[in-house]
């Protein structure tokens, strides 16, 4: 007896509407590959690259409530600016962000990376700095290694203090391309 | 000490649980009343999920809740001639067509519970809950409806 797609859409759109979700997700192709994009009714929670769907759904259900489906109409706004980024007509995010339970300094390091403009690099140390901790580069690092919500907070225009790309949880040749993309590197 | 069994994600259930609970709402309620009725089963469950505290039976919680939903509804359309399973109205994709053109002569509550076991795989605790029997009487209306298809293809 399989359930019909107009049928599975028909609740899925329902279960949005009457507000009766923690999160939505929808999977979103992208020149970076296939990206889980999950939100709350505060905010864009996850962007994740290569997700497993099964296992972010956990994750999700943890972090924020069981009541996690798959429903594309709640993250309709987040994958249309995603896809204007990707066309080079979006330099920046209008969208709110939730992030969840992150801790005082993580909060305070991803408050700061979202400051940082389309096209431009810093580094883990200024960023360090600008969250009011000179010396915590390293845990920048391991800050911007977990962001939820990559691309839409721009962990991958910060690079080391040599100039080196040091990491990306995407992997480095995505953290290139959306550099290339912005022109803050030379193709 | 008993194994906690923590509540799934509302995805994983509603795609374990929406086959089952569409054969129960269909042999209820025939083809297109059960289409709306799937929606307010699992918006129900929906509502309630959050007072679940674990993960146990959750096939028999949808499979109740469906009943409740299909119950309402007929209790709405005063059709309640068709409290028992009809699994005729049932529109089967063709690894069940088989089992339904075997079945199709088996009386009303025999044919359900058979169905339900052998083409769901549904325990008897579920197929009870199904039909708004007991497990016991859910085991005997399959075993005497395999027996029946089992005279009928010797005689």
């Amino acid at each position: 007896m399989t359930v019909s797609p107009e049928l599975d859409r028909r609740f899925r759109d329902a279960a949005a509407a009457e507000g009766l979700l923690d999160v939505a997700y929808e999977l979103h192709d992208t020149p970076v590959g296939e990206l889980l994009v999950a939100v709350t009714d505060r905010g864009v929670c996850e962007i994740h690259y290569d997700a497993e769907p099964d296992a972010e759904a956990e994750r999700l259900a943890r972090i924020f409530g069981t009541r996690v489906l798959r429903s594309p109409r709640p993250t309709d706004e987040v994958r249309r600016q995603l896809d204007e980024y990707f066309a080079g007509k979006r330099q920046e995010f209008e969208l709110d962000v939730d992030l969840g339970p992150a801790r005082e300094f993580g909060r305070a390091v991803l408050e700061q990376l979202a400051l940082v403009p389309y096209g431009e690099l810093t580094t883990y140390g200024t960023l360090a700095e600008r969250a009011g901790r000179p010396r915590a580069a390293r845990a920048v690092g391991t800050i911007m290694n977990r962001n939820p919500v990559p691309i839409v907070l721009p962990c991958h225009r910060v690079v080391g203090s040599t100039g080196s790309l040091v990491g990306y949880a995407g992997g480095l040749d995505r953290k290139r391309t959306l550099l290339e993309l912005e022109g803050a590197l030379l193709a | 000490m008993m194994e906690v069994v923590s509540v799934p994600p509302f995805e994983r259930f509603y795609e374990e649980q929406q086959e089952p609970v569409l054969a129960q709402l269909r042999s209820m309620l025939g083809r297109d009343a059960a289409d709306d009725a799937f929606q307010e089963t699992f918006l129900r469950a929906l509502r309630a999920y959050p007072t679940l505290d674990h993960g146990r039976h959750l096939r028999a919680w949808a499979l109740q809740i469906a009943r409740n939903v299909a119950l309402d509804v007929l209790r709405r359309t005063r059709a309640t001639s068709a409290d028992v399973p009809d699994l005729e109205s049932v529109d089967e994709p063709l690894p069940y067509e088989e089992l339904r053109r075997l079945t199709a002569e088996l009386p009303e509550k025999e044919r359900a519970a058979v169905f339900l076991r052998y083409g769901y795989d549904l325990s008897y605790e579920d197929i009870g809950t199904a039909l708004g029997s007991s497990p016991e009487a859910a085991r005997q209306a399959a075993s005497s409806g395999v027996r029946r298809l089992r005279r009928k293809e010797l005689s």
